[in-house]
């Protein structure tokens, strides 16, 4: 395949190098979100959308930046792009579902911290996709990212069934599980640049 | 008025809490991508917690100067925008010290801004206090989240390398275990640590249930 074809770059931010389990990006809400099903698949979503809005915008905002030779303005403007998309989902999310907003929680504006998201927008900008690629780059990190989560949540749910010493109840085995699932996707590696 | 003064304070817990008991990346699990992230070498993790100590310290102290001006609506904004300043400041800071460090931490300098760490404790400590107790607050998580890189780039090294800070620590029949250095190196050793300090945490407190026991008898 080509690097820099539509289909690589979809499957490398998919599964290669997949965002949480082998770049490490998001890890706040894949531990924090993903105790249930219910909230896991609609914080994936939101994720998702949040980082085609952000590629979208970190694309043309770029495009500006270099034109007016001010790079080094761009941490700033992403993350205070990233800040305005989520706010946007948010409002969204309050009018057309409050039951899930409500779920959601605290997680949903920290999305704005979920590193997947300003890392997606630099790693397009290192990578200097053109704006399909970069549209493309944003669906496969999104996809990657609700895989990972709703991998994880199935397994949790399934863990609360299991009998366990109370020491690794927590946080622990949760990371011990994420380290598992790391080492399945590491099959995965041979497709990635 | 006396009321105020005993919380402006600085105590010894103002700086401890955030190297034991509310450890940033050990018992509140906050800022944990650049914890796994760049800890496969005890360098890296020295290197990236000194640099989100900086970040920390620089925008508690701006925050807290500016805690009565910044209007409650935008503040998450003007603390990111606070933190964002700071950190293309590092990253530009390392580049020109090492470009090899900068190499191998990669993007992660810049995703300092994404550390949820700095952002919680400028909403819930440096808005709050006084810059001098932000700042003492600040450099005790700091140390606490750069002793945490540290225990996983120490033991991720050791294991994974067979060496420390870049020295060779065994013999060449060593056999390395890749996995350790790789992606689900960072998760096991980091869930292993975890593991030991909820035992720890158990065992003291089944220690001082036998304490109160025998006294009770």
């Amino acid at each position: 395949m080509e690097v820099n074809s539509i289909s690589f770059i979809f499957f490398n931010a998919f599964l290669a190098n997949n965002f949480v389990l082998a770049l490490f990006l998001g890890l706040c809400p894949f531990l924090g979100v993903s105790g249930k099903l219910e909230t896991a698949v609609p914080m994936g979503l939101a994720t998702t959308f949040v980082m085609l809005v952000s590629s979208v915008c970190a694309y043309a905002i770029n495009q500006v930046l270099v034109t007016f030779d001010i790079e080094y303005l761009r941490l700033i403007s992403y993350i205070a792009v990233i800040a305005s998309a989520v706010q946007l989902v948010e409002m969204a999310m309050k009018k057309l579902s409050p039951a899930l907003f409500r779920a959601l929680g605290i997680f949903l504006p920290l999305i704005t911290t979920n590193c997947a998201i300003l890392g997606l927008a630099l790693f397009q900008t290192f990578k200097e996709y053109n704006f399909i690629q970069s549209v493309v780059y944003a669906l496969g990190a999104g996809a990657g990212f609700i895989l990972a989560i709703v991998l994880m949540a199935g397994l949790r749910e399934r863990l609360e069934l299991a009998k366990l010493p109370s020491v690794t109840q927590g946080a622990a085995l949760s990371l011990i599980l994420g380290g598992v699932l790391s080492l399945a996707f590491m099959g995965f590696a041979g497709l990635g640049a | 008025m006396s009321l105020l003064k005993q919380d402006d304070r600085i105590t010894a817990e103002t700086f401890l809490e955030g190297i034991w008991r509310d450890n940033p990346v050990f018992v509140m699990l906050l800022g944990m991508c650049p914890v796994l992230a760049v800890t496969n070498s005890a360098v890296n993790a020295l290197a990236m917690g000194v640099a989100t100590t900086f970040v920390l310290l620089a925008s508690s102290v701006l925050v807290s100067l500016f805690r009565k001006l910044i209007p409650k609506e935008v503040r998450i904004a003007t603390y990111i925008v606070i933190i964002a300043t700071f950190v293309t400041i590092v990253d530009y800071v390392i580049q020109a010290i090492s470009l090899d460090l900068y190499n191998a931490l990669g993007a992660f300098i810049q995703l300092i801004v994404a550390n949820c760490m700095i952002l919680g404790r400028a909403e819930s400590f440096a808005s709050r206090n006084t810059p001098m107790k932000s700042v003492v607050n600040g450099l005790g998580m700091g140390l606490g989240f750069t002793l945490a890189l540290l225990c996983l780039g120490v033991v991720r090294e050791i294991l994974g390398n067979g060496s420390l800070f870049g020295l060779p620590l065994f013999g060449d029949g060593f056999q390395p275990w890749i996995v350790m250095v790789l992606p689900p190196g960072g998760f096991i050793v980091l869930g292993g640590w975890l593991l030991f300090f909820e035992w720890l945490k158990v065992r003291k407190q089944e220690l001082s249930g036998d304490e109160e026991a025998v006294h009770g008898s």
